[in-house]
């Protein structure tokens, strides 16, 4: 590039060197799903092509984020800025191990709702626009994983937050439009909390940059604004993370939508609450997260006792998974008061497990109510007898969110408890082992109402079992395969931890220690 | 001057934290539109205020000569402006659709999606 007649030198002012190829992965993620919704868009009429062209995006979205994940396993922290700006004037784009992790899983977990939904979502719901809402939640997931800026973040999250808007209220229900409001209302003052948050942090430093923002707050140390900012970071992502006591709009919609959207926001919703909370206070403000420890601590402590006691109340199976998802929230809060490095690893951990099983679980509640005709568990019965295939897949389910060996929940919690009793966090260590054995019995009791007993509510113990005529739409491949990718992942997550034990363990310590992801955003200047 | 915004923008906040602490849908609408330009106004701020002085850079320098109003708040607002300004009627539909289905617009009464009195789990069998 030609250096103009004023002399200005551009070397300060922009990136000169051309982006490698491979670093273009970082955004193509976002650029995928985009594209994939607008085509989607457009073919909004075309509800057989619709599906088609979904989940061809959603697949380069897992190839795109694949090889994302694999460059950063192996070349560390990839930044890219828009616009060629030099950090920190442009808009980063910095993926590290624990956001190209997470946003791999969020990518999977996409695909199996998108295949799924082909079978779930009927044609209005189609036309209404589930997969463009789908794809563009996508984006919001991705960006947000992906971002190394902190205004930026904030437009992610309000990416996934208009489009699940939309992917909740597709059906019109009375149901839907009361649960839609609570969770459109509390979220959005969620997100402006996180918005007020980013404003007074921009007052303060006067950047908006992540890996600067970094060096700002390790300099000052923990000040009085500080302090004040990062308590509304927590109570602005404590909302969105579903966290005792602002998670409300949580059970009170997440029962509402079609199945295969409860699976979407299951999975990935929340836990972009959680992994915004790790970058915040254990990237960001880790002064911030030690001062705040005690209240984090108690915060994770009562979301595990309430989620579960409120999953032991619950006779409808998707409110009972609802407030499952609100107990794993607390288990991954509990890493974040820990804080030390194994116990963030346990975070991230257990935050992958959770995506892949709260997905799975309310998947399997979609056949469950297929075959049963019920989500009740007053009113199912007799499963077993009729798949007794599909009664082991939901054990493995049911062992896995519960934390029994050999399956996916078991590690993340043995890395937690472990964390918390070499730190003096006795309490917390108990509150997760309690909370494991509540949870056993909530999703046993599912498995023995809904599966071992002979029939619906009144039946005579080895009665005779007459199930509603089966759902044919239900025993199509579209639906047993997603959910076969998933309990395939649960199983390999249990059986073979170790990978995923060096994977989170490096993501861990990369936030813990900031030096690479600051290195890689402003190059050698550092 | 920041410390008259400042006050105007506490103002702001707690007329909307009145109004999103009500019951009617219509009041808590309200207090999130106030909400916005409470933020709005607090990214303003925080951007310090700079008067008067337009970021026009003279022929012979290279950069601008003294300190001019600071650009990147600005960029903010507007697309905070945009974000808030489209939830905003989101929710106005959102509410006006709940309001002909549900028959209410007060939020204790809206009990579909989480009946009063739902049955208990069986105890056993």
């Amino acid at each position: 590039m030609a250096t103009p007649a004023t002399g200005v030198d551009l070397a300060r002012a922009i990136v000169i060197d051309p982006t490698l190829p491979a670093d273009w992965l970082v955004v193509a993620p976002s650029i995928l799903t985009i594209l994939g919704g607008a085509i989607c868009l457009m073919a909004r009429k075309n509800t057989e092509a619709q599906p088609r062209v979904a989940i061809l995006f959603l697949t380069l979205l897992v190839l795109a984020c694949g090889g994302l994940f694999v460059h950063v396993l192996d070349k560390g922290v990839v930044n890219m800025v828009m616009g060629r700006w030099l950090p920190p004037f442009g808009i980063a784009f910095t993926a590290d191990i624990t956001g190209a992790a997470l946003a791999l899983t969020a990518s999977i977990v996409a695909l199996a709702a998108g295949i799924y939904g082909a079978v779930d979502i009927d044609t209005s719901g189609r036309r209404y626009g589930f997969y463009p809402f789908l794809l563009l939640l996508m984006t919001g997931v991705c960006g947000a994983f992906l971002t190394g800026d902190i205004f930026n973040l904030y437009v992610w999250f309000e990416v996934l937050l208009i489009s699940s808007f939309g992917m909740l209220v597709l059906g019109n229900e009375k149901e839907q439009l009361d649960g839609a409001v609570k969770y459109a209302v509390l979220n959005i003052i969620a997100t402006t909390l996180f918005l007020i948050s980013t404003g007074l942090l921009y007052g303060l430093f006067g950047t908006l940059n992540m890996a600067d923002i970094a060096i700002k707050t390790r300099e000052s140390g923990l000040t009085g604004p500080l302090a004040s900012i990062a308590v509304l970071y927590l109570l602005a992502f404590g909302m969105k993370a579903a966290a005792f006591p602002v998670n409300f709009w949580l059970p009170a919609s997440y029962h509402t939508p079609r199945i295969v959207v409860s699976a979407v926001f299951a999975g990935l919703l929340t836990k972009v609450g959680v992994y915004a909370l790790l970058r915040i206070f254990i990237l960001l403000m880790p002064q911030a997260r030690i001062a705040l420890t005690d209240v984090i601590a108690l915060v994770a402590i009562a979301t595990m006792i309430t989620g579960i006691f409120g999953a032991l109340a619950q006779t409808d199976i998707r409110r009972l998974f609802g407030y499952l998802v609100i107990s794993g929230i607390g288990s991954m809060l509990a890493g974040l008061a820990i804080g030390t490095t194994a116990a963030v690893a346990g975070t991230i951990f257990y935050a992958i497990h959770s995506v892949i099983v709260m997905t799975a679980l309310y998947m399997a509640a979609g056949i469950m109510h297929s075959m049963g005709g019920s989500y009740s568990l007053r009113k199912l019965g007799g499963l077993y007898g009729a798949s007794p295939a599909f009664a082991a897949v939901f054990l493995v389910l049911a062992f896995g969110v519960a934390g029994l060996p050999p399956f996916s929940g078991f590690w993340p919690k043995v890395i937690l408890v472990d964390a918390a009793l070499a730190t003096g966090h006795g309490w917390l260590a108990g509150t997760i082992l309690l909370t494991g054995l509540l949870t056993s019995i909530a999703v046993g009791r599912v498995w023995v109402f809904a599966f071992w007993r002979g029939g619906a509510e009144g039946t005579v113990d080895g009665g005779a079992v007459a199930l509603p005529a089966a759902d044919p739409v239900l025993t199509r491949a579209a639906v047993w395969l997603p959910l076969g990718v998933l309990l395939t992942l649960v199983v390999l997550l249990g059986v073979l931890p170790e990978p995923f034990f060096q994977i989170s363990g490096r993501g861990a310590s990369g936030l813990v220690d900031p030096l690479g992801y600051v290195r890689a955003v402003f190059g050698g200047s550092l | 001057m920041e410390a008259t915004f400042s006050i105007l923008i506490g103002l702001f906040f707690a007329v909307s934290v009145y109004l999103v602490m009500s019951r009617q849908i219509v009041r808590i609408l309200l207090g999130i539109g106030i909400l916005g330009n409470a933020v709005n106004l607090l990214i303003f701020t925080s951007g310090r205020l700079t008067r008067e002085v337009p970021p026009v850079i003279p022929p012979e320098a290279v950069t601008p000569l003294e300190a001019t109003a600071n650009p990147l708040p600005q960029a903010l607002i507007l697309t905070a402006i945009v974000i808030s300004f489209s939830f905003f009627a989101f929710l106005l539909v959102l509410a006006f659709r709940a309001y002909q289905e549900l028959g209410t617009d007060d939020a204790n009464e809206m009990r579909v999606a989480e009946p009063v009195g739902d049955a208990a789990p069986p105890q056993g069998y």
